[in-house]
């Protein structure tokens, strides 16, 4: 992650002060940020989002690609995440820099989306064993500000809600040769549904209370972290601790309370947002990366 | 944000090292990338903004110091190198770096006898066509870097570089007449 310097002083206003559930722009510890989203950035991806949370800017494109199924299931098709750390965010993520953060956040995605209903696979199958609909979740970090996970998640759930994928038709030759044929029409095109998608809900223990969005520096005090995925219905998909320090199981367990519950309103909240974008349809003005 | 950054041990004794870096997002062509700066093409088009600046920035200014510019494509549609080079230029203004001058960008081709400037993405895949990246210093009307691909006959290069110029001139007021809204905006909220 990148790096800030702060003083000692510095790192004891902020503890003390969340202690009292003051933080330092004045949020309580279970508030967001002021959160930007919006969809189809990005005109040539099947779906794309940007999200940006404070200072913390990630762009997500979503490219449909025709592929074949996992051995293990052949009637289903697949998500594959890709994250890039842009140099932009911070000079160490210069060349090779950004990769061990990269695939740390790949690999979390992974886990989170391995539940089995979170998003509905059996729709990306074309042919069962034999071609199916490949999902290339890519991610792009913009800028670092604290809080990487969820403002990803965010952005990977607003871009899955915006992909359209083209419908296929199966034509079947004399031999038995099977041919794939795209429908022309852009506008026919088969939707994802996204109401099972997890949220990634970081927490941050700082002193002897947890914040939820912590910016940089907060995280720069906070010893360690709880990541929940919950999804919109208050379920948890996957849990995991990051950190250098030890939580015991009784802050576990209110961490994952506090998740829950702050999880819940993310996704209404977020659900209300995409609806809204989706209805003004194409009138809507488009702020994409200007402004 | 474009920042500058302290020493590293590249240092020059007398003047600024000027360090880029190229990167493409995965999604942005048409086929997926896998590969977003590891490639030659990066590679080269890194080095080559790494020249147009090394002409066009203060360099002497800053002895022992390095500035870094990164480049993010986000969507590539035919020509991403001019792209780069004006959005660089802007993002050097914004932080105050000294440069002789704006450094303007354009592609040009010929179709046909008939110059076209800034070429999009089909026109650039046109089998066996010409084109001519020019990068403009327009005050002086110094070009900082000239490319060429694929064959053009002498006689029509004159009309395919007046093409570009012409396209640099006017991305040039463009460039100007943003950069001194901004300033007018930042200084009247600094100066009140």
């Amino acid at each position: 992650m990148a790096s800030v310097v702060l003083s000692e002083a510095e790192k004891l206003y902020i503890v003390h002060g969340v202690q009292e559930d003051l933080r330092v722009d004045g949020r309580g510890c279970e508030d967001y940020r002021c959160a930007e989203v919006e969809t189809d950035v990005v005109s040539n991806t099947s779906g794309s989002a940007r999200v940006k949370l404070g200072h913390t800017d990630i762009l997500v494109g979503v490219k449909a690609e025709m592929g074949t199924p996992k051995l293990e299931k052949p009637d289903e098709g697949y998500l594959e995440f890709f994250v890039d750390c842009s140099a932009n965010a911070t000079p160490e993520f210069e060349g090779r820099g950004g990769e061990e953060l990269g695939t740390e956040i790949a690999n979390t995605l992974y886990r989170v989306f391995s539940s089995d209903n979170s998003v509905d696979l059996k729709s990306l199958c074309i042919n069962p064993r034999e071609h199916c609909w490949v999902l290339y979740v890519d991610v792009l970090l913009l800028e670092c500000g604290g809080n990487l996970f969820d403002a990803i998640s965010i952005a990977v759930k607003a871009a899955l809600f915006n992909t359209r994928i083209p419908k296929v038709r199966v034509l079947e030759d004399e031999e038995g040769s099977k041919e794939i044929e795209l429908s022309d029409d852009p506008y026919d095109c088969i939707r994802l549904n996204v109401d099972d998608v997890p949220c990634i809900v970081t927490l941050s223990k700082i002193g002897y209370r947890h914040v939820v969005d912590a910016t940089l520096q907060e995280e720069a005090c906070s010893l360690a972290s709880l990541l929940i995925s919950v999804t919109s219905k208050g379920a948890l998909t996957s849990l995991k601790k990051v950190g250098k320090g030890s939580l015991d199981p009784e802050s576990i367990f209110e961490m994952m309370e506090t998740g829950k519950r702050v999880g819940k309103s993310l996704h209404t909240a977020l659900q209300k947002i995409l609806e809204e974008e989706e209805s003004l349809g194409a009138s809507r003005q488009k702020v994409g990366f200007l402004g | 944000p474009p920042q500058m950054r302290g020493s590293r041990s590249k240092a020059l004794p007398d003047r600024a090292v000027v360090n880029c870096q190229y990167s493409m997002a995965t999604f942005s062509t048409g086929e997926r990338r896998r590969r977003p700066h590891g490639d030659r093409q990066a590679g080269e088009l890194a080095l080559h903004l790494k020249q147009t600046f090394e002409a066009a920035i203060l360099t002497h200014l800053f002895p022992r110091s390095q500035i870094d510019i990164y480049v993010q494509i986000l969507q590539a549609d035919g020509g991403n190198y001019c792209a780069c080079v004006n959005a660089a230029t802007l993002a050097v203004m914004d932080a105050g770096i000294p440069m002789r001058d704006y450094v303007c960008a354009s592609s040009a081709g010929l179709a046909e006898e008939t110059p076209l400037a800034d070429l999009s993405s089909p026109e650039e895949a046109a089998a066996g066509g010409p084109g001519l990246v020019l990068a403009l210093l327009p005050a002086a009307g110094q070009i900082a870097l000239v490319q060429l691909s694929a064959r053009l006959h002498q006689e029509r290069l004159e009309a395919a570089m007046e093409a570009a110029g012409q396209a640099c001139r006017a991305l040039h007021a463009v460039l100007d007449r943003v950069v001194r809204e901004r300033l007018r905006e930042v200084t009247a909220l600094m100066g009140d």
